[in-house]
């Protein structure tokens, strides 16, 4: 169980974290703000509470592998990986531009970046072939792949879910997040997913529902995935898009635009 | 007569012998592992072989996260899913982050024969040689595929590999396999015949009917697709009156756009190119497929003669 101080911490940094990612897209002048935001809760408790990795050894073999299938919310990644010590600061003011280490997705050449990623629905059959890798040579590190909802209608995902179960990979962990909204709209009326657990349960998977905003509860879903033996697991996470400023909330524009530099300022007192 | 061989056949002893001293071998196929052979390392290893059934792109994204882990994965299927079917899994989980995934695609071409065009390869060449860190190798007989498995395991980087259906003659006087390198394999300076896979035979056969008649065609075979030996092709282009281009594949995007790439930059000749031209292939036992695409010994030589004139 963590402790109050605990949950207090990560919500702080969780806002740091959030703050980061606006000023690295306003500054940018592109990007996606919406998911980074949802995503923000679910992933710095994963890399300040749970995740086994060492900044200063990126490549230490028995490492817990991360992946970002959902490539676009690369901000978020960046902006964890330079607070956790892979990077300079100051790279952050660089997203987007010619040369930088930080590209618009997910490439290698970013320290702690292991796979590139950006074109939906290959990242859970990435961790999937690590996850594998790790049976191979009998380690018990683990694989966490972040996934979007709208991510989840490529075809490639499901094909990827049913190897999963059927390889009993156990020491795979799949985060979606589940904040309703894609390019054109609400999910529900793009390409529905209900009943989504339903359907991740008859592919074999155990599903683990929660608030993916509650700081309690992802932690005890992180500590739940990990009891589990036999079938991997995926954490659905009901979230908010643009979560933690109150006019990206559930905005779908928000999902591939940059604030302007005043909506940055105001983000930024809300995040204060 | 030379020794006939499954290119497949070899691949998977080669992949065995390999997987007995490289543990960091991994092997993955898409429920074809009888046709491709691999079914002989998951005999062997069954600990380090995984069948994915039918779905090349889990397959294929599923390598990368091998490879990023340090294995070095070798996966099969029929060419036309491997470098079709799950074209963006190659590009940008593979190749964009330059993994050691080694992709050895068989049933290539026509000669895929009797299951028709669905399943006939003719564009692979051109899809996988696009892809920025990709090295494409097309080994003409048995023996060739033995040393392009070796080289693509001690490479760093991703491969695709292209192998055949049906036995291949081995083909002599090769010398040394280097990839990026083309090999001589006959000397002439009247015209140059560049050739890759399955139609080196038949470029061989030719040149040996042509000598016959007094024209002296200098035969280069190209295993080495990309990277690709731009210097024996100017060499060539130089020495000789122009190239004839003999490939199972379509003429757009293959070994004939490789040579009309370089000499049109620095030397420009006359190239003929034979292969498929811009059509699907159909149903046919394999030698019949050839003839009926003009692929053959008989068709090189009318071509060369036509160049000559």
């Amino acid at each position: 169980m963590a402790s109050e101080t605990q949950i207090q911490e990560l919500e702080a940094k969780a806002k740091e974290i959030r703050r980061s990612i606006i000023q690295m897209i306003a500054k940018a002048g592109s990007g996606h703000p919406g998911g980074s935001l949802s995503s923000a809760d679910l992933i710095t408790a994963l890399f300040y509470s749970v995740l086994k990795h060492d900044p200063k050894n990126p490549n230490w073999p028995d490492r817990d592998r991360f992946h970002m299938s959902k490539g676009h919310c690369a901000p978020l990644w960046y902006a964890i990986l330079a607070d956790r010590g892979y990077f300079p600061k100051d790279k952050l003011m660089t997203l987007r531009k010619v040369g930088s280490i930080l590209q618009g997705h997910p490439d290698p050449r970013t320290p702690g970046v292991e796979v590139a990623s950006g074109s939906l629905g290959q990242g859970l059959s990435v961790g999937l072939g690590m996850s594998l890798a790790a049976r191979i040579d009998k380690k018990d590190w683990r694989v966490y792949v972040l996934l979007g909802d709208g991510e989840i209608q490529e075809g490639n995902i499901w094909e990827a879910a049913m190897a999963a179960a059927h390889f009993k990979a156990d020491n795979l962990c799949a985060i979606l997040d589940y904040n309703g909204f894609q390019i054109d709209g609400k999910v529900c009326n793009v390409m529905e997913l209900e009943p989504l657990a339903a359907k991740w349960s008859a592919f074999g998977w155990h599903t683990i529902e929660i608030n993916g905003h509650n700081m309690k509860e992802i932690l005890g879903a992180y500590d739940e995935a990990k009891k589990i033996k036999g079938k991997p697991v995926i954490i659905i996470a009901h979230t908010v898009k643009g979560k933690g400023v109150s006019f990206m909330e559930n905005v779908c524009d928000f999902h591939g635009k940059a604030p302007t530099q005043e909506e940055a300022e105001r983000a930024l007192k809300e995040l204060a | 007569m030379s020794e006939m061989l499954y290119q497949r056949d070899v691949y998977g002893k080669t992949l065995v012998e390999l997987g007995k001293t490289n543990q960091s071998i991994v092997v993955l196929d898409a429920d074809l592992s009888s046709s491709t052979r691999t079914g002989l390392f998951a005999k062997e290893f069954p600990d380090r072989f995984f069948n994915f059934g039918v779905a090349e792109q889990n397959m294929i994204a599923s390598a990368a996260g091998l490879a990023a882990c340090g294995k070095t994965v070798f996966l099969s299927t029929f060419a036309i899913f491997a470098s079709g079917r799950a074209w963006d899994q190659v590009r940008n989980s593979v190749c964009y982050s330059n993994l050691n995934v080694k992709i050895v695609a068989t049933h290539a071409g026509i000669t895929v024969g009797p299951d028709g065009a669905s399943h006939q390869a003719i564009e692979d060449i051109a899809l996988m040689r696009v892809i920025p860190n990709m090295s494409v190798i097309v080994p003409c007989d048995g023996p060739q595929t033995q040393e392009a498995i070796i080289a693509a395991a001690a490479a760093k980087g991703p491969f695709y590999i292209r192998l055949g259906r049906v036995k291949t003659a081995t083909v002599e006087g090769k010398g040394e396999f280097k990839i990026g390198k083309g090999q001589l394999l006959s000397e002439g300076n009247d015209l140059t015949i560049v050739a890759c896979g399955i139609m080196v035979n038949e470029a061989q056969s030719a040149v040996k009917n042509l000598q016959k008649e007094g024209i002296k065609a200098r035969l280069i075979n190209i295993h080495s697709i990309r990277p690709f030996d731009k210097e024996i092709i100017l060499k060539a282009a130089k020495e000789t009156r122009g190239i004839l281009v003999c490939e199972e594949h379509s003429v757009i995007g293959g070994l004939a756009s490789c040579v009309d790439e370089v000499v049109a930059e620095a030397h420009p000749v006359r190239v003929i190119r034979m292969g498929i031209k811009n059509k699907f292939g159909q149903s046919g036992e394999p030698a019949d497929l050839l003839k009926e695409y003009g692929l053959t010994s008989v068709d090189i030589e009318k071509a060369a003669k036509a160049l000559l004139q």
